[in-house]
């Protein structure tokens, strides 16, 4: 009995270390191939450069056009999803009856598994052509269509945390809302959404660290153009649009330009990571405000 | 004797929760600035009763009612009154303090806000107003701006209170108010009521008879969903009608 209890323990401690271990050894790689990098091209470059041309002739490698396109691409899915998928949150937490409530839900989720390249495919050859009706400058690939089909891709993910972010304000300060003589909208918006504003939080920064993270829908449709630019209109590069690129291209293991997809790995690791550790810290500030 | 106007009244009220009947022909009759309890073990419907006043159980799926409930001879489940506009007139303080998480002012205010009042000088008047009625203004008038979540419990009913007050409502509707409470802040509310009765009809629900006793005129005594007596309060406990309220008010259930 021991012996087997004292084997179950140590399976138990070591997938959990062999998790640990894994990271460790991911973020060691990722090191290890960015400091090569920065051996050659100085953090300053790497920071100022207007331009990002690793594969040309004349090569800079300013990471910023990515950044751009990234944060661009990002910033148009949130304020897709931000806005439908709490309206979504509300409607499900506040008017929904729970018979629709059950379909629905399991409808919203679907969102979330279709396959990012079917995602892509929808903007590329959807969502272009729908919006270069009314937006005759639109190019082919641009970081508009892009960003909203990611958003409608985060919707779910941001409607169903924020939903239980708002199911799990105490019943009480409803009925306090609706004993004050609130109307609905009043009490969903008024009370429900601020105090459940943390969950609701978390939820957006988890969206935002997913909208960073993607990469087959910016890479379909949003072009492969590093362009230091806010304007959605026109084709740009994420950061993980490039490392794609260079991966499935013929660079040569071990040269610089091979060493710039680390550089780039890492930049986009410290973005997720930032945004993963400030959700974790929001979330453990502010949980237990009404116990 | 002066006669009171009677200010709400409940005429052959029936309430279902599905299949679940409630509330069995209740009639009632409630004077106007007068403090009514209503005693009766768990699950009696005295609480459902103090909720069909201010329409609080419509959102519970599957709860209906037949027959009348009045506010002023007017029925409140008629089709043209609006819920929002009903619990103006008829506020309500919970069991459990339940301040919003916001600062002291922006509670006692929150009702005029939702109202559309913005002038500042009219917000900070009334909350004044409200938190002096309640007896809590000289506790935390210093500390208007802090969280109401870092007041004590007893502290946080009493802002519960004042949020009530502020909307000037005719009729303030309590559910067990003391019962998460200390026995000072017990003493504080009972005390409260006491004072607000000169200017608001009160209905209480309470589990504790000699709280009935101290703060109530009249008593309603409900069983198994059943009106079983209603009198003044003195009476009841003197001399009551009914064997099920004498074994009830003598501790011999519930």
């Amino acid at each position: 009995m021991r012996v087997s209890e004292k084997i179950i323990e140590g399976l138990l401690w070591l997938s959990a270390v062999i998790t640990i271990l894994i990271t460790i050894g991911i973020i060691w790689v990722l090191l290890s191939e960015s400091i090569a990098f920065f051996s050659e091209v100085s953090i300053v470059r790497f920071l100022t450069e207007k331009e990002w041309t690793p594969l040309f002739a004349d090569k800079k490698f300013g990471i910023m056009p990515l950044v751009a396109g990234t944060l661009l691409t990002t910033f148009i899915a949130i304020a897709v999803a931000l806005p439908l998928g709490l309206t979504i949150a509300v409607y499900l937490n506040e008017y929904a009856h729970a018979g629709f409530k059950q379909v629905i839900k399991p409808m919203l989720e679907v969102l979330a598994t279709i396959p990012t390249v079917v995602y892509g495919f929808f903007a590329l050859t959807v969502v272009t052509p729908f919006l270069q009706g009314f937006i005759p400058g639109l190019a082919g690939f641009n970081a508009l269509s892009a960003g909203i089909v990611m958003g409608i891709m985060i919707i779910p993910m941001i409607s169903s945390l924020s939903e239980d972010a708002i199911s799990a304000v105490p019943r009480s300060l409803r009925e306090a809302a609706y004993g004050m003589g609130s109307t609905r909208l009043q009490t969903a918006f008024g009370v429900m959404v601020p105090a459940a504003s943390s969950g609701i939080v978390v939820s957006v920064i988890l969206g935002i660290s997913r909208a960073v993270g993607e990469t087959m829908i910016v890479a379909i449709a949003a072009g492969q153009q590093p362009r230091l630019t806010l304007n959605p209109l026109v084709p740009i590069e994420t950061i993980t649009t490039y490392i794609v690129q260079v991966s499935l291209g013929d660079v040569p293991h071990g040269s610089l330009e091979y060493r710039t997809i680390f550089a780039a790995g890492i930049t986009l690791f410290i973005f997720t990571f930032a945004l993963n550790n400030i959700s974790f810290w929001i979330k453990k500030k502010y949980q237990e405000k009404y116990d | 004797m002066n006669k009171k106007t009677t200010k709400l009244e409940a005429k052959e009220l029936n309430a279902y929760y599905g299949d679940f009947h409630a509330l069995k022909s209740i009639n009632i009759a409630m004077e106007e600035k007068n403090v009514t309890a209503f005693i009766g073990p768990s699950g009696c419907g005295k609480s459902t009763f103090l909720r069909t006043f201010n329409r609080m159980n419509d959102y519970i799926d599957g709860f209906r009612t037949e027959g009348d409930i009045l506010l002023d001879g007017r029925d409140i489940y008629a089709k043209d009154v609006r819920v929002d506009e009903l619990r103006k007139e008829v506020g309500m303080v919970f069991q459990k303090p339940n301040p919003f998480p916001k600062s002291i002012f922006e509670n006692v205010v929150y009702g005029l806000k939702i109202q559309g009042i913005k002038n500042k000088s009219v917000l900070e008047e009334a909350a004044e107003k409200s938190l002096r009625r309640s007896a809590l203004w000289e506790e935390v008038k210093d500390k208007l701006n802090q969280s109401a979540l870092a007041l004590s419990g007893g502290q946080q009913q009493r802002l519960c209170i004042a949020r009530a007050l502020a909307i000037s409502p005719s009729v303030l509707l309590m559910d067990e108010p003391a019962s998460a409470l200390d026995p000072l802040s017990t003493a504080k509310i009972e005390e409260l009521i006491y004072e607000l009765k000169s200017e608001y009809t009160i209905v209480i629900v309470t589990h504790n008879m000699q709280q009935a006793g101290r703060v109530s005129d009249h008593t309603a005594f409900f069983y198994m969903g059943e009106l079983v007596e209603f009198s003044k309060t003195k009476t009841m406990f003197t001399s009551p009608q009914d064997n099920r309220t004498q074994n009830y008010i003598t501790g011999r259930f519930g």
